[in-house]
């Protein structure tokens, strides 16, 4: 070996174990962020601690909202009298979304003029769609208003009917989420699952 | 000399040169301070960067003593701060240093970077400085957000609900965003424990990151002045600018009465007024954290109301994330939106002058209608100051080059 062969440099096996060692390093470095990121993620205590939750509704009389909390999220579930129900059609043009299009909002089978598996109960989460405060109920009928009764958000200013459904000109873009639920029972709902037996 | 050296029984240089002959001290001390040299003519708007290092070290040091009894778990951590308060001792006097010092350290942050925008600190050479400042400034927003949670409290829970909830206007990865961010379907334990990582080690750690870079930036271009003049461009036989004085002990001399009548300040409403009528603590986040009920009246700390205004000012979920978040990043563009060669307000025309004024006024405005409630009118003057505040940035490109400058002396006044 002579003094040239020694300085000299082959720079395409210098490249390629550049780019090759660049390469393998970015790869490494992308599987390592994987378990970190997803400790991050709801763990499996968080998920199970969002197991479906009962309401009993043998108590409930009609015009009454019971507050429960699924997944630490808080839910409605109002029993609406005939009154509330025949109110739903009176404002429907100053709705933005009447007939519930946005599918992530509800279930298919709340895609109906009560948003509702049983048009009496309305189970609904009460979380604006805004930024997530919790509207208040507000179903006192004022015609000077131009308030036929529904929910108000009290952070923006939100206003929602008696389905949940958002009105024209506030700063939610949809309705209220309805959760996933079943009757298990005529008079017990199960809240966070609609599937399996009866 | 080794002879004598031998003899004394000690090496020339002492101490100081042992230690120098292994790390650079005399010499990084004479860089930064002592052969430093910053314009002679400082005016007290020249305390703010000052008074921002002394804040920081206020609330890492308070911070520390904090984390020693608080216990970041949902179900204990409201009674931990109240243990504070009421049985450590002197606890009381910790936790509201940190929660004047949050609020202090966004008057002083402002105010720096108001003095920045009046004499044009923000031009070249110094445009790295003024960006690695404005990413101070979100992380500052990020850690104040992040601390605000911690006590548990009825707005802590509600303002992170609101403010987390604002990444779920992103279109298609929105909501996995937000779940991601909580940790959970909700804000709870677990959100608060990360977000006490988050304040105690993660943004406190790349704050101080970013104010040694900002710094190092800011002693390798040279402190622009209140004319915004080169002082380097007229140096003396010696090298030395003129203009200019040795950082220490000249401006430190002075800095310590701007740091001594802060304190006096600051002290004054630790002791009289830490919650400051419910705008540096809000009365709400005196109970407890209830997920079944929003307060009434839901509003950020007042340093985040401005921009809260421009978000809620526009009725739709999208836009107003959009423009909030512009509203926060507009600002990094000033060295080039800004196409004046005049840096200092004491040479520009009467544009930027009342271009300035009116920003200020929407600013402040714009705090002001963040604090009040969503409704009729004050929704209206809301979007008013936001338009305007975003035509300060928009139109700067055009004000800036039509203006007419006067002539901008050759040594400082």
């Amino acid at each position: 070996m002579n003094e040239d062969d020694v300085d000299r440099i082959d720079r395409n096996r210098r490249h390629f174990l550049s780019v090759a060692a660049g390469v393998t390093g970015a790869f490494g470095l992308g599987a390592l962020a994987v378990p970190f990121l997803s400790s991050l993620k709801p763990s499996a205590r968080a998920q199970a601690l969002g197991a479906p939750v009962e309401v009993p509704l043998s108590s409930m009389q009609p015009g009454e909202m019971v507050r429960v909390l699924w997944r630490g999220k808080l839910v409605f579930v109002l029993r609406r009298d005939e009154s509330m129900l025949g109110r739903l059609q009176d404002s429907v043009a100053e709705l933005r979304d009447p007939d519930s299009q946005v599918a992530e909002q509800q279930p298919d089978y709340a895609v109906n003029d009560t948003r509702s598996v049983r048009p009496e109960y309305l189970v609904v989460e009460g979380s604006c769609t805004h930024l997530g405060c919790a509207p208040l109920e507000d179903f006192e009928v004022r015609p000077a208003e131009g308030w036929n009764g529904g929910f108000f958000c009290p952070c923006h200013g939100s206003k929602f009917d008696l389905a949940g459904r958002v009105y024209k000109g506030v700063p939610a873009p949809t309705n209220l989420r309805i959760p996933p639920h079943r009757f298990v029972r005529d008079d017990l709902i199960l809240i966070g699952q609609d599937t399996g037996a009866a | 000399m080794a002879r004598i050296e031998a003899e004394v029984g000690k090496p020339q240089g002492g101490f100081m040169k042992w230690i120098d002959d292994r790390f650079p001290f005399t010499k990084t001390m004479k860089q930064h301070a002592t052969e430093y040299y910053a314009s002679k003519n400082f005016n007290w708007w020249y305390i703010f960067g000052v008074l921002a290092t002394v804040v920081l070290v206020i609330q890492l040091v308070t911070g520390i003593f904090l984390t020693m009894n608080y216990k970041p778990s949902a179900a204990d951590a409201f009674a931990s701060v109240e243990y504070i308060m009421r049985d450590v001792e002197w606890g009381w006097l910790i936790r509201y240093m940190h929660s004047t010092g949050a609020s202090f350290f966004f008057v002083v942050v402002y105010l720096h970077m108001f003095r920045a925008m009046l004499y044009g600190s923000y031009k070249k050479p110094r445009e790295l400085i003024w960006i690695i400042g404005m990413l101070i400034f979100f992380v500052l927003m990020a850690e104040g957000f992040a601390g605000y949670l911690l006590p548990w409290g009825q707005m802590s829970y509600w303002g992170a609900q609101v403010i987390i909830s604002l990444f779920g206007a992103i279109p298609g990865i929105g909501d996995a965003l937000v779940e991601f961010i909580r940790g959970d379907y909700s804000i709870s334990d677990i959100t608060l424990n990360r977000f006490f990582a988050l304040h105690v080690i993660v943004l406190p750690l790349l704050l101080i990151g970013l104010v040694f870079v900002h710094i190092v930036a800011l002693h390798h271009v040279g402190s622009n002045n209140p004319d915004g003049i080169e002082i380097k461009e007229h140096k003396g036989p010696d090298g030395i600018p003129l203009d200019g004085v040795p950082f220490h002990p000249h401006h430190t001399s002075k800095d310590l009465i701007g740091i001594i009548v802060f304190l006096m300040i600051f002290f004054g409403v630790v002791f009289f007024a830490p919650e400051m009528g419910g705008l540096f603590l809000e009365h709400a986040n005196f109970e407890p954290a209830n997920m079944t009920a929003t307060p009434e009246h839901i509003a950020p700390v007042w340093y985040y109301t401005p921009y809260y205004a421009i978000l809620r000012a526009v009725p739709s979920k999208l836009w107003g994330f959009v423009l909030f978040a512009i509203a926060v990043v507009l600002p990094l563009f000033l060295p080039w939106l800004d196409r004046c060669r005049v840096r200092s307000i004491r040479y520009r025309g009467w544009m930027y002058k009342t271009a300035l004024t009116i920003f200020v006024i929407s600013f402040i405005a714009l705090g002001w209608l963040g604090l009040q409630p969503a409704e009729g009118i004050y929704v209206r003057a809301a979007q008013f100051f936001s338009v305007l505040y975003f035509l300060f940035f928009i139109l700067m490109p055009y004000y800036t080059t039509i203006d007419k400058t006067k002539p901008v002396p050759d040594r400082v006044t």
